[in-house]
């Protein structure tokens, strides 16, 4: 099933580099992918839990090398995101002159590449698959994008190839860090086998598998390795300015889906085999989140174009998911994992739709848009429900994932004595509810409410091929938010087996 | 009771809203009906559940389930406090629908109008029902919003759109302190249920500190939400939207809201004096505050929008003055006689094509009867006229405070005697002397539509306050204030000198504005609303926006700009990424690839 999934955009996109029909292909492919990531989700025995469709190739034996996939509920429900992210970034892409193929095969590899990082159970592939992912997003924004395109992807490239060799090297630290050998347990790349060693050492011997000073260092590095991926402050430059440039599907996908990897696995592995890591380093993982929730607000306050704004919203709200990762307990985590599934799809509903305003105004500038609401009614509702979504307004999966980031940080499950601390990083993160009100409403009003600014009679009228993927973002959205207990009875079971106890 | 009747209550209005938003939004007339007959339905099932008695057990359903760790569930309270203001939400949400169909009529988004009117009910029936505190949230937000959403309804205006901004943003700040209250006091209790935490928080010994600083945090909800100083701006604004909304939410159920919540959760305030000291001055300050304003407008909006602050201001007072069941009794009859005062004046600006400007009517009395009559009913209630609904339960919150607190009770009498006085005034200008404009002189009364609820409203200004009404209506909401108040004494000079005060204030304002043209009085303080308008831009423009900018200009220049192009060298990064492009073939990535992964494999296969 997992082999499947990760199948199917590979043989389109190559499909379409050999000649098939670009759009045609790609919607096949993503409508095909969505379909069968619902049903991997139904047929998922909730009941037994665990890691289930799991399959392995071994590469190279004697190294414990394998092709593993498996996939339990917290990757699932990542496979959802993605399924439905490149679903609609598909959907919504517009015609190109300019070699329209190659760019409907960066879109699917990247959605490959996102798929097969969630669904590896073994270490090389989670981390190859994100690099094959990520070379086609450098490409679609260095090729098709806006603006200062080039400043932008070379920006992107090298942040995000030095972050993810910083990544490598913690990956490597945090492998030579396990024991070689208890038990039964050798080391090796598979994921579950390490998960389980380490709950068995915890439980056997009431010690972490990896003793606590030896997990200080490869948690630091993997938290800037992952962090620079997430943008976490002071990494996170690279990310605006992308986002802006970006095509919108391009930004859709990396702002929505690629990004949580990152955050997918630090909570993957650090949680299970770092725990003592995480609390020796929480008060910098607190400082920097609390960064990217209050620097962050501020400077997206301060932005005049729509597109710099939902770039810089959309790293101010990885603070959020930061501090779910922080409260190290059942509450937060799943109010993390929750959240990272209701950013994806409110950020690409967003973008998706102020992708659709740029041939109105190339520069998305606050001061020339206004009153738009008048004449893209559909575009400006749409707008609306996902901002508001998106600044944490009941009914909408945001807000559940916050309320239970928030419970779960104000009562961290994690060093008691730094109880106090959580709290403020708390007080802060409240604070920033307040920030993101302001910037998302003051861009909502500048551009599509008062009077219109700029008469013209080419509106553009939204088609189905928008109007379609836009509800199905924001649909998701709100059965995510009504319902939370649906996809935490997904969630909260993989994260009770990562967390130590 | 049937166990279905609460959750048709809350879940009724929401359909309305989602069928209008989604299916109906081209048939505005459908809509329309749609949304008056789920208003109806819902002011019926009230009516059911009113008679239908207490609920045996709880009724609710698991929303987020984390076992001892935390539990949210969407649950019911059904007790007389509730079911007393499910009435009045209901009731009056009723009326105004219907008085919504004349008013509206004409409107370009009809349908969206009462899609979002159905999303209001929805909402603020949702925080009448809530049995705990993180339900309570939810619904207060999503009041919020359809606040925020009915503000703007003619988005075109800038000034709408920009009171629609400042509504969402100032209740969000209050927002901020409930939810860190809500977090304290889970912290201490390990739960948000409200009957579980009122069990439990009196046998936890928690500092007073603590209880203070809790009950304080959620009262910035309540400060927020009923617009109480210093977060009072937004509901002046707020007159934007159409009047129906202002009577609806913005004069007799959402503001109210704030006094709901704190009489839901009095068990909390109770263990905190300093808290209600706090609570009770804020109250009677804004009550003072508010009234001077109100002396000195002209729109006829701002003038009800004013009053209205400040009588939120008296019900806040009381439940700091130890008397929530005043509190709840002064809600009971303002509910009335606000919404009656509002719709009156939006019979009077619909007559009026838009006219809002006291100053621009004048004479009214002789051609708007019905109109009149029934506005003078809501006035002399509002103004603490003896027999009147509002004589009878700003009469209780004096008679507290005359008991807790001298100065609090000068204030308060203060405050009464301004009320007579600034209402006196918009009554003799809109409706006795001559008509001033054209439009004035031809103003007539609107259809049975609208006038149907202006009647039935001034019946209850009128009746409201009477004992038996009150007995039957709030019973056990108010008998243990009313029981402390009783043992209290001094009911008989309070009420003296609270006539009095009415007979100064109405006699002064007859006085000076009978037969003016214009305004005598010239108050700038007062007519600028103390200035706190510009003061708060300033401040938002000299520390939030310019903080932003430094920060944005940090942001772009010295972390992005030395500290990363220096790293990646600039130009060379630059043009090496451009070629890197430019190849656009796979194999250069296939071979950096390449490179990555057989470093992957040599440091964990063989570097040890």
């Amino acid at each position: 099933m997992l082999n499947l999934l990760i199948f199917i955009p590979n043989l389109a996109a190559l499909a379409i580099l050999l000649g098939a029909p670009g759009r045609k292909t790609s919607l096949v492919a993503s409508t095909a992918s969505l379909l069968l990531t619902l049903f991997a989700l139904l047929s998922y025995d909730k009941a037994a839990g665990g890691y289930q469709f799991v399959s392995s190739s071994p590469i190279v034996p004697e190294w414990n090398l394998s092709y593993r996939l498996a996939a339990d509920g917290l990757s699932l429900v990542m496979l959802l995101l993605t399924a439905i992210v490149t679903f609609a970034a598909v959907w919504i892409t517009p015609r190109f002159e300019r070699r329209e193929n190659l760019f409907y095969a960066c879109l699917l590899f990247i959605a490959a590449g996102a798929t097969g990082a969630f669904a590896s159970a073994d270490l090389f592939f989670f981390y190859a698959f994100h690099e094959l992912a990520l070379i086609p997003t450098f490409l679609l924004i260095g090729l098709w994008g806006s603006g200062e395109r080039q400043t932008a992807a070379w920006k992107i490239t090298i942040y995000l190839a030095l972050g993810s060799f910083v990544l490598l090297i913690g990956l490597i630290d945090l492998y030579n860090a396990i024991p070689a050998k208890w038990d039964t347990f050798t080391r090796g790349f598979d994921m579950i086998a390490l998960q389980k060693a380490a709950a068995a050492h915890l439980a056997a011997t009431g010690q972490p598998l990896i003793p606590v000073a030896a997990q200080i260092r490869p948690y630091f590095i993997l938290l800037v390795g992952f962090g620079t991926l997430i943008s976490l402050f002071p990494f996170h430059s690279w990310a605006p300015t992308a986002y802006a440039s970006a095509p919108t599907p391009a930004a859709m996908l990396h702002a929505g889906v690629l990004k949580k990897f990152g955050l997918y696995g630090l909570i993957r592995l650090s949680i299970p085999l770092l725990p003592a890591g995480a609390q020796h380093w929480a008060w910098l993982l607190l400082l920097l989140l609390v960064a990217n929730i209050i620097y962050i607000g501020f400077v997206t306050i301060a932005q005049h174009k729509l597109d710099l704004m939902l770039g810089y919203s959309s790293v101010m709200h990885m603070g959020y998911i930061f501090l779910g990762i922080a409260a190290f307990n059942i509450v937060g985590l799943s109010g993390a994992a929750l959240l990272m599934f209701a950013h994806g799809l409110s950020i690409a509903a967003l973008f998706a739709i102020t992708g659709q305003l740029r041939p109105q105004s190339p520069s998305l500038s606050f001061a020339t848009l206004g009153g738009l609401g008048k004449t893209m009614p559909f575009l400006g509702a749409a707008f609306g429900c996902a901002a508001f979504a998106s600044i944490g307004l009941p009914g909408f999966a945001n807000f559940a994932s916050e309320l239970m980031v928030f419970f779960g940080a104000y009562q961290p499950g994690a060093a008691p004595a730094f109880t106090s601390n959580y709290r403020l990083a708390t007080i802060f993160a409240l604070w920033g509810v307040v920030i993101s009100a302001v910037y998302m409403l003051r861009a909502y009003r500048a551009v599509f409410l008062g009077p219109l600014k700029k008469e013209s009679t080419a509106w553009p009228v939204a088609t189905f091929a928008i109007k379609m993927p836009v509800i199905l973002l924001l649909a998701a959205l709100l059965i995510a938010g009504f319902f939370p207990s649906s996809v935490l009875a997904f969630l909260k079971p993989s994260i009770e087996a990562l967390l130590p106890r | 009771m049937d166990p279905h009747l609460p959750w048709f209550i809350l879940l009724n209005p929401l359909v309305s809203a989602a069928l209008i938003h989604l299916v109906l939004r081209r048939s505005s007339g459908t809509s329309a009906t749609v949304s008056v007959l789920s208003a109806c339905f819902g002011l019926l099932a009230a009516v059911g559940i009113w008679f239908s008695g207490q609920s045996g057990a709880p009724i609710e359903v698991p929303w987020l389930d984390f076992g001892p760790a935390l539990r949210i569930p969407i649950g019911f309270i059904i007790d007389p406090l509730s079911r007393l203001m499910l009435l009045v939400v209901t009731g009056i949400g009723a009326l105004i629908h219907i008085y919504s169909l004349i008013y509206m009529e004409h409107d370009e988004a009809k349908s969206r109008y009462f899609g979002n009117l159905s999303l209001f009910m929805f909402s603020m029936l949702g925080i009448v029902l809530a049995n705990n505190f993180a339900m309570m949230f939810i619904f207060w937000e999503l009041v919020g919003v359809s606040s925020y959403l009915l503000i703007g309804h003619w988005f075109t205006r800038d000034s709408a759109a920009a009171a629609a901004n400042k509504a969402f943003i100032t209740n969000r700040i209050g927002d901020f302190g409930f939810m860190l209250g809500i977090l304290m006091v889970w912290s201490a209790t390990g739960s948000v249920v409200f009957p579980e935490i009122a069990a439990k928080i009196g046998t936890l010994n928690l500092s007073a500190d603590f209880l203070t600083a809790a009950t304080l945090l959620v009262f910035c909800g309540a400060v927020g939400k009923s617009a109480q100083l210093p977060l009072h701006v937004w509901l002046p604004d707020a007159m934007e939207g159409p009047t129906p909304v202002s009577a609806l939410i913005h004069a007799a159920t959402m503001v109210a809201a704030g006094v709901y919540m704190l009489a839901r959760v009095y068990f909390l305030v109770a263990l905190s004096p300093d808290a209600q000291t706090v609570i009770a001055w804020i109250g009677i300050v804004t009550a003072v505050f508010a009234a001077l304003m109100a002396t000195q407008q002209d729109d006829i909006k701002r003038i009800l929008a004013y009053s209205t602050l400040s009588q939120l201001g008296y019900m806040i007072s009381a439940i700091g003055l130890a008397a929530p069941g005043a509190a709840m009794f002064h809600l009971f009859t303002h509910a009335f006689f606000k919404a009656l005062l509002f719709l009156g004046a939006g019979a009077i600006i619909h007559a009026l094509h838009h006219e809002q400007n006291i100053w621009h009517m004048g004479g009214l009395s002789s051609r708007m009867r019905v109109t009149f009559l029934t506005f003078t009913a809501g006035f002399l209630a509002l103004i603490g006229c003896p027999f009147f609904s509002g004589f009878f339960s700003k009469d209780l919150i004096l008679l507290a405070a005359w008991q807790h607190n001298t100065a609090i009770f000068a204030l308060a009498l203060f405050t009464a005697f301004l009320t007579a006085f600034y209402m006196t005034r918009l009554f003799v200008v809109v409706f006795l002397g001559k008509s001033r404009t054209d439009a004035a002189a031809h103003g007539h009364d609107g259809p049975i539509a609208m006038t149907g609820p202006l009647m039935i409203l001034g019946l209850f200004s009128v009746i409201a306050g009477w004992p038996w009404i009150q007995n039957y209506a709030l019973g056990e909401v108010s008998s243990h204030t009313l029981h402390l108040l009783h043992e209290g004494g001094g009911s008989v000079p309070v009420m003296i000198l609270a006539t009095l005060s009415f007979l100064a204030g109405t006699g002064g304002a007859y006085v000076l504005y009978s037969g003016k043209a214009k305004d005598p009085i010239l108050i700038p303080l007062f007519k600028n609303k103390f200035y706190i308008d510009e003061l708060y831009a300033a401040l938002i423009a000299g520390t939030q926006d310019l903080f932003a900018r430094i920060l944005a200009w940090f942001d772009k220049w010295i972390l992005d700009g030395i500290g990363v192009r220096g790293l990646s060298g600039g130009a060379w990064g630059a043009g090496f990424v451009l070629r890197f492009l430019q190849w656009g073939n796979l194999q250069a990535y296939s071979f950096l690839f390449g490179i990555g992964v057989v470093a992957l494999i040599y440091f964990m296969v063989f570097a040890k």
